[in-house]
C-alpha cells in the first residue's frame, strides 16, 4: 500500500533519515518505536509529505507521491494523520473541525458531512460535544476528536505520531481504546508510540528506529521477546 | 459677541484680566468668522485621508505579507522564480519605507514625484497608505509566523489546499492575534495625517495654521487641535477595544 524506497532526509547537513526502504501492507498495524530524536516523526511525516524527502521515492496505492507532478492534496485525503498535540482548530466548533475538510474537498455535502460526523462522534462517545469549542475539551477528548476528524475523510491509512504523549496518564486509555477499535475494524495504521503495551497488543509488526535507520523489525513476540540488536535491547531495558 | 467687541480693546491696552484675555483669544480661535467650521472641515479631511490611507495600507500590507509568506513556505526544490523576484521587490519596499522618515517620504512624493498634482490630500493619503502598508505587512507576517505551524499542517494533512488552509484556519486565527497591533497602527496613521500639511494637505493642522496666521495667536488653535486628536484617538481606541473583546469571546464560548 505504501512503498518506501531509499528514503533519506536531512535538515541542513544533519542526516535524519538514512536510506530507509520499507513497505506497509493493507491491514498492517505497524508500530514504530525508538529513542527520541531517532527520526520516527520525520519518517511518519514523510509518508504524507509533510516533510519533503531529500532522496528516495514513496509510492502510495500505485501513485508516486514524491513525484513533483503528483496532486499531493488528493493523496493526503486518503491518509489520515493524528498529531501529538491534537492540532484541533480552536476557531471552530468540534462539528466544523470534523466537517471542514470533507466539505471543502468536495467529498461530501454539508448535510452528509454533518451526519457522518455525528455518527463518528457517537462512536467515540462525544456526540454532545458537537457544538463545543476545542478549548472546552480535555486532552483525551481532543485527541479522540482529532482521530474522528481524520476518519471523516474515509482514509485508507491512518498515521499516528505519539498520540498519547501529551496526555495526562488517566486519559491515555480512552485514546488507545479508540485506536484499538479502529485496528480491529481493519484500518491500516502506522503508529509512533512509547506505549509498549499497545504495541504488543495491537501491532502486527514493530519497527525499531535509531539514528535514522530501521535497525530491527518483526512481530511483537520477536522484537520484545527476543531482541537481537544491542541498541534495541538497551532501549527496551529502559522503557519496559 | 458683545463681550468680545467690548473686551478686545482692553487686550491691546494691556489692562485685560486673565478671564477677559482667555475669552477674547478663545473667541478669535474658534468662533470669530465661524472658524469652528474650518476645524470641522479639517477633521473631515483628517478622517477621509486616514480612511483612504488605511484602505491602501491594508491592501498593500495583505498583498506583501501574502507574497512574502507564500515565498517562504514554498516546498524546497520547487521554488518559483517569478515569486522570488516579486518577493525581492516586496523586501526592498519594506526596507525603504521603514528605513526613511515619514516626513521625507511625504516631501519626495509631494514635491518630486507628484510635483504637478494639486490634489494634496490625495497625494498625502497615497503616501501615508504606502508607508502604512509596509508596517501592516510586517504585522501580518509576524502574526502568520507566530501561529503554531501544526495548525496549517493539520489542515494540509486533511487534504485541504493551501488557499483553503489559509482562509479557514490560518487567517482567522492570525487576524485575532494581530488585531491589537493593527489597531495601534491605525491610531498612528490617524495622527500621522497631521504631517500632510507640509505638502499642502488641508487637514486639521492646516486649519489651525490658517487661523493663527490671521490672529497671530498660536496657543488656542494648537491646543484645540491637540484636544481634537486626543478625542478622536480615545473614541477609536474604545471602539477597537470593543471589537477585540468580541473576537476574544467567540473563542471561549
Ligand atoms: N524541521 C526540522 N529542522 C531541523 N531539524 C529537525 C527538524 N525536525 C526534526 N529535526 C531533527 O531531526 C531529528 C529527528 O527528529 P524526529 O523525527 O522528530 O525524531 P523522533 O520523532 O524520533 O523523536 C532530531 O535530531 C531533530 O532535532
Ligand atoms: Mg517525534
Amino acid at each position: 500500500m505504501i512503498d518506501v524506497k531509499h528514503l533519506s532526509k536531512s535538515f541542513g547537513d544533519h542526516l535524519v533519515l538514512d536510506d530507509i526502504s520499507e513497505h506497509i501492507y493493507p491491514g498492517d498495524k505497524v508500530v514504530i518505536i525508538g529513542p527520541s530524536g531517532s527520526g520516527k516523526s520525520t519518517f511518519l511525516r514523510s509518508l504524507n509529505l509533510l516533510e519533503e524527502p531529500s532522496a528516495g521515492t514513496i509510492t502510495f496505492d500505485g501513485v508516486e507521491i514524491t513525484d513533483a507532478n503528483t496532486d499531493i492534496n488528493a493523496v493526503r485525503r486518503k491518509m489520515g494523520m493524528v498529531f501529538q498535540h491534537f492540532n484541533l482548530f480552536p476557531n471552530m466548533t468540534i462539528l466544523r473541525n470534523i466537517t471542514l475538510a470533507p466539505v471543502r474537498t468536495g467529498l461530501m455535502t454539508q448535510a452528509e458531512a454533518d451526519q457522518a460526523a455525528m455518527q463518528l462522534l457517537r462512536r467515540v462517545g462525544l456526540e454532545e460535544k458537537a457544538d463545543a469549542y476545542p478549548s472546552q475539551l480535555s486532552g483525551g477528548q481532543k485527541q479522540r476528536i482529532a482521530i474522528v476528524r481524520a476518519l471523516a475523510m474515509n482514509p485508507k491509512v491512518m498515521l499516528f505520531d505519539e498520540p498519547t504523549s501529551a496526555l495526562d496518564p488517566e486519559m491515555v486509555g480512552e485514546v488507545l481504546n479508540v485506536m484499538k477499535e479502529l485496528a480491529s475494524d481493519g484500518m491500516t495504521m502506522v503508529v509512533v508510540t512509547h506505549e509498549m503495551g499497545f504495541a504488543r497488543e495491537v501491532g502486527n509488526r514493530i519497527l525499531f528506529m535509531d539514528g535514522g535507520k530501521i535497525l530491527e523489525q518483526g512481530s511483537p513476540e520477536a522484537v520484545f521477546g527476543n531482541p537481537q540488536n544491542p541498541r534495541l535491547r538497551d532501549f527496551l531495558s529502559k522503557v519496559l | 459677541m458683545e463681550l468680545y467687541e467690548a473686551w478686545k480693546p482692553l487686550l491691546r491696552e494691556g489692562s485685560a484680566t486673565f478671564l477677559q484675555e482667555f475669552y477674547v483669544k478663545f473667541y478669535q480661535a474658534f468662533i470669530e468668522g465661524d472658524r469652528w467650521i474650518q476645524y470641522f472641515k479639517g477633521v473631515g479631511t483628517t478622517l477621509l485621508v486616514t480612511a483612504m490611507a488605511l484602505a491602501i495600507g491594508i491592501l498593500l500590507g495583505v498583498l506583501v505579507a501574502m507574497i512574502r509568506t507564500a515565498h517562504d513556505q514554498q516546498r524546497p526544490g520547487k521554488r518559483n522564480p517569478i515569486l522570488g523576484l516579486v518577493n525581492a521587490v516586496c523586501k526592498v519596499y519594506v526596507t525603504v519605507i521603514r528605513g526613511t522618515p515619514m516626513m521625507v517620504q511625504l516631501l519626495i512624493m509631494g514635491f518630486v514625484i507628484f510635483s504637478s498634482s494639486r490634489n494634496y490630500n490625495m497625494v498625502g493619503a497615497l503616501t501615508l497608505g504606502i508607508n502604512s502598508g509596509a508596517y501592516v505587512a510586517e504585522i501580518i507576517r509576524g502574526g502568520l509566523m507566530a501561529l503554531d505551524p501544526g495548525q496549517a499542517e493539520a489542515g494540509r494533512s486533511l487534504g485541504l489546499n493551501y488557499a483553503d488552509t489559509m482562509r479557514f484556519i490560518v487567517i482567522p486565527q492570525a487576524f485575532k492575534a494581530i488585531l491589537p497591533s493593527l489597531g495601534n497602527e491605525f491610531i498612528i496613521l490617524l495622527k500621522d495625517t497631521s504631517l500632510i500639511t507640509v505638502i499642502g494637505g488641508k487637514e486639521l493642522v492646516y486649519a489651525a495654521q490658517a487661523i493663527y496666521g490671521r490672529t497671530y495667536e498660536q496657543m488656542f488653535p494648537l491646543i484645540g487641535v491637540a484636544c481634537i486628536y486626543l478625542l478622536l484617538v480615545i473614541i477609536f481606541s474604545w471602539l477597537l477595544g470593543i471589537l477585540e473583546r468580541r473576537l476574544r469571546q467567540s473563542d471561549r464560548r
